[in-house]
């Protein structure tokens, strides 16, 4: 960007969240964990677990196929990278980031899609039997969702007369408490959409590794030590961005405007506090929940697309 | 003298008719040919793309030959739509006539010489249809291009089923023929032969019927050259058929002319436009968009994947063009000049991958034989360049950011985003359904281009010929950098190129796109604060994270790495035929739109000592559209066929009867 006085407490806010969200993003993992550890009626391995897992990882050697290609290895920087990204441009504690003018909603579902297209090619690398089935699983799931995704951001842009998603949040928290019809069909597609994209239950379960159920623990299968760190933390960022796009598109009261240094606490605070509950929420609801068949996921999608073309059509017939 | 840019196309396309016809000369000597004409050929190309920049922004040039008919000279008319279209054409040709000089080293003399004077007529065929400004130069330079194209597509003719290829492709190019002469026809409006100019055309203001005639005509003729739904059939069986090059010139740059007509005839040659074309258009966009990508993602050729994923993206384009009649019909100039400009920026875009990905899989035929995807994988070790060079064009076509196929893409959804409001409020709901399926289908190219690149380059070699592939030449690698270059930097200046296209919305809607921004850096298509993108920043901030997360992993770790045998899970015995084929990844798209498909499948019995399994996906509008109307040729030539016996006394008994008749009513 370039730099003049007025934006220097932009940029410093952009950096603070940067560093804010690639530090935290695996607190929120674990809060997930630890929750759910409780509702199994487990005692849990704490909150701090991933850290210690990915000081582990990355402390040990990493061992590759034999056959392993170059984009083999460039991938976990490129998902890692993209991750941080996604989840460093979505407005948290502050409205108005300024690298959020160079990438708006339609560029985020780009930084998925992205991500998600170079984890896939890693897969079918070693040529494994389970990795193509993971990467095949994977654009399965993603040739539905990302659409529902998209579709969901579009609604909240129609409403906002903007794609950039600080336009997006400062246009809900500023303008009077209204209820939109169309963000009530859009929120539960979302809802959808984050529990498949994040591999939870009922599409996918991050803990198992039994064969014919997996979809995102097949397709890492061959990745360890560093390697798999930067997948694993990826996969917490990439949570977290969710996590935070939902807050921002629904629930997004309370954030800093920017420069304001002194709404940053209560925003950080109020972050926090959406965060545990919708952590606390995700688990409850996988505790609650069957994992499905896989090819009753398209279908579990397909209503989370059409739920989502629905809201948009809403919004175009009540222009609310 | 002054120097136009329309005398310097009119020399590129001498230039290279003189270069195909020294091929010919050549023939004894195919070195020549391979590193002299086609090299040669290239620059040429690119001299023709400097020259349609150079028209973008001049004012239109005529230029009457003293070619034709007497008194019915040839009219050439350069102005910006033709400028862009010509730099689409030098910029695209210019990669592949470099590869085909590798590519093409192979062949015999004969066949060489031969085909090096199609391949450049073809060209030339291509230039003059864009620079025609009268009914029948169009007509001469279409067909020379549609014939050249059908001897290039049947080169290998020995092959039965390429010839059938081209035999479907002579038809439905000349049905489409047919159609464009009837809509010039109705456009001359009865006046004469001196009405034939594009000139008189532009003046003869129509009624309501008769230019929606023209344009229906137009569409249809226009619609089965560029394979859009239901007068696709030949695309998949002629792009396989024909040598890679050639391919990738008629998906890339062929394709696009086709658009080229259709814009012209619709924005250009007929003074008005009726919302329902839009409509038209914008429902057939939609419809071929998601058929082509459907069957993209069930086949297992590469080639003709790629060739249904030509069908999606002209189904793309034709959603564009719709979107543009309609906002220009209501008066929203500033979205209709949006969709428009993503509609020729994704032209611009599908002419760059396309070609890329082409000519790509023609190194992958040279160096495997294969174009059976399910016969190959582990590519990228043997040919580590074409596999990196795909990648670029895999990523473009999968509108991945920062690369070109995002660009566009994004454009179009603005357009669609920017557009509550139309008077029509049945318009209005078809715009959020239109924006879904656009959304679907990009997710699905998606997961056609995963395959497509994973199941040839990525796992271990199903094949002996693919454990032993070796990788392109250097004329091959030339032309794949430039083609992956120009996908690079469309995806990375898109203010330039807006800036350019601007020019054409000027010529055909009056108005055009502003950035609102004033930095180069940032697209900015209607304000700053709606939407904007900076595909530069995007990129320095994915690499610049990328770059500092090894340096800190490196720096506070360590960067060890040790090679074993693959874990697969702890499962001992494993070999490359446990990876998907092309059949096994597009297994689930094939049980989700089950319907549209008509699948035809041979499973064994489980007692079965040797089983064998055959699935074949063919289109269903081939046995509702296309035989019917080939039996009910038949059945009509049958009953013509029961006049002519071959006896003259029999015809001279018809012309009697005749003779008779037309006394007792006259």
């Amino acid at each position: 960007m370039m730099l003049n006085m007025t934006q220097v407490p932009a940029v410093l806010f952009q950096l603070t969240q940067l560093l804010l969200v690639v530090l935290a993003a695996p607190l929120l993992t674990g809060w997930v964990n630890q929750c759910q550890a409780w509702l199994q009626n487990r005692s849990g391995a704490g909150i701090l677990q991933p850290y210690r897992v990915l000081h582990k990882l990355f402390l040990k050697d990493a061992v590759i196929a034999y056959n392993a290609s170059w984009l083999f290895r460039i991938t976990p920087y490129i998902v890692f990278g993209c991750m941080w990204l996604a989840a460093a441009i979505i407005p948290i504690i502050a409205v108005d980031l300024p690298f959020s003018r160079a990438a708006d909603v339609i560029a985020l579902v780009g930084v998925f899609a992205l991500a998600r297209m170079f984890i896939a090619l890693a897969a079918m690398d070693i040529g494994t039997a389970f990795g193509t089935l993971g990467a095949r699983r994977e654009m399965l799931v993603s040739f539905l969702a990302e659409p529902a995704l998209l579709m969901v951001l579009f609604t909240a842009s129609m409403i906002s007369h903007s794609t950039q998603l600080p336009r997006i949040v400062a246009a809900f928290t500023q303008q009077q408490f209204m209820l939109y019809p169309s963000l009530a069909f859009a929120a539960l597609a979302f809802l959808i959409v984050l529990l498949a994209e994040n591999a939870r239950i009922p599409v996918d379960n991050p803990s198992t590794h039994l064969e014919l159920t997996m979809i995102h623990e097949a397709m890492i299968l061959e990745y360890s030590a560093r390697h798999l760190a930067l997948i694993e933390w990826a996969a917490s960022l990439k949570l977290f961005a969710y996590f935070s796009i939902g807050i921002a598109l629904f629930f997004p009261y309370g954030i800093a405007e920017v420069g304001h240094w002194s709404g940053l606490p209560l925003a950080i605070f109020l972050l926090l506090l959406k965060l545990l509950l919708a952590g606390a929420g995700l688990a409850l609801f996988e505790a609650l929940t069957a994992k499905m068949r896989i090819f009753r996921a398209p279908e579990f999608l397909g209503t989370a697309f059409l739920l989502a073309v629905l809201g948009l059509l809403i919004h175009f017939l009540l222009r609310a | 003298m002054n120097i136009l840019p329309i005398d310097v196309a009119s020399g590129v396309i001498l230039l290279w008719i003189v270069l195909g016809l020294l091929g010919l000369a050549l023939q004894r000597s195919p070195r020549v040919i391979c590193s002299v004409i086609f090299p040669f050929g290239a620059l040429v190309s690119l001299l023709l793309a400097a020259t349609g920049l150079w028209a973008l922004s001049a004012t239109p040039d005529i230029a009457v030959l003293p070619l034709g008919l007497p008194d019915l000279p040839f009219h050439l008319r350069l102005d910006p739509l033709s400028g862009f279209f010509l730099a689409l054409l030098g910029g695209a040709s210019f990669g592949v006539s470099l590869y085909a000089a590798g590519y093409f080293k192979a062949m015999a003399g004969e066949v060489l010489g031969l085909l090096c004077l199609e391949y450049h007529l073809f060209l030339a065929g291509m230039a003059l249809v864009l620079l025609a400004d009268d009914a029948y130069l169009f007509m001469v330079a279409w067909e020379t291009m549609a014939l050249s194209s059908y001897f290039l597509v049947t080169t290998d003719h020995k092959i039965p089923d390429i010839r059938r290829a081209g035999y479907l492709y002579l038809l439905i190019a000349h049905v489409g023929a047919i159609a464009i002469l009837l809509s010039f026809g109705v456009m001359q409006g009865g006046h004469g032969v001196a009405a034939y100019t594009f000139d008189a055309m532009r003046h003869a203001h129509l009624s309501g019927f008769w230019s929606s005639t023209a344009f229906l005509l137009a569409l249809f003729g226009f619609g089965a050259k560029a394979g859009v739904l239901p007068m696709h059939v030949w695309l998949p069986e002629a792009h396989p058929a024909a040598p890679s090059p050639v391919s990738a010139l008629m998906s890339g740059v062929m394709l696009k002319t086709a658009i080229y007509g259709i814009l012209r005839v619709t924005f250009d040659l007929l003074h008005a436009q009726v919302w329902w074309w839009g409509v038209l258009m914008l429902t057939l966009g939609l419809l071929t968009a998601v058929f082509g990508v459907m069957f993209a993602a069930v086949q297992g050729d590469m080639k003709r994947l790629l060739a249904y994923s030509s069908i999606e993206n002209i189904g793309l384009l034709l959603v564009g063009i719709g979107l543009t009649v309609t906002f220009h019909v209501y008066g929203k100039d500033a979205l209709a000049a949006l969709s428009l400009t993503a509609t020729l920026y994704h032209s611009l875009n599908h002419a760059c991958f396309k070609s890329l990905l082409f000519v790509g899989t023609g190194s992958i035929l040279h160096a495997t034989g294969e174009r059976n995807m399910g016969r190959m994988g582990g590519l990228i070790h043997s040919m580590p360049w074409v596999a990196a060079l795909m990648l670029v064009g895999v990523l473009a076509i999968s509108g991945m950011p920062p690369l070109n196929g995002f660009v566009s893409e994004w454009l179009l959804l603005q357009a669609f985003l920017l557009s509550p409001g139309l008077p029509n409020s049945y318009i209005d709901m078809l715009v959020p359904v239109a924006a879904a399926v656009i959304a679907l289908s990009a997710a699905l190219a998606a997961y056609v281009m995963v395959k497509f690149y994973g199941v040839i380059f990525l796992g271990q070699p199903r094949g002996n010929a693919s454990a032993k592939a070796h990788d392109a030449g250097l004329w091959e690698r030339a032309g794949m950098s430039w083609l992956a270059l120009l996908c690079v930097l469309l995806g990375l200046a898109p203010v330039f190129v807006v800036q350019q296209i601007n020019h054409v919305s000027q010529l055909l809607l009056g108005t055009q796109l502003a950035n609102a921004a004033p930095s180069w850096m940032l697209l900015t298509p209607v304000d700053t604060e709606r939407a904007s993108y900076s595909p530069v920043y995007f990129l320095l901030a994915v690499l610049g994270v990328m770059l500092a997360t090894v340096w800190v992993v490196h720096r506070y770790y360590h960067g060890r790495l040790r090679s074993a045998p693959a874990w697969d899970c702890g499962f001992p015995a494993q070999n490359a035929r446990m990876q998907d084929t092309a059949e096994g990844f597009g297994q689930p798209i094939r049980r989700i739109f089950e319907p549209f498909f008509k699948i035809e499948s041979e499973l064994p019995s489980p007692f079965d000592v040797n089983p064998k399994y055959q699935g074949r996906s063919e289109d269903r509008l081939w046995y509702l559209l296309y035989l019917p109307v080939r039996r009910m040729t038949e059945k009509l030539s049958g009953w013509v066929s029961l006049l002519q016996h071959g006896h003259i006394h029999l015809y001279l008994t018809y012309t009697f009867v005749t003779l008779v008749v037309l006394l007792i009513f006259v």
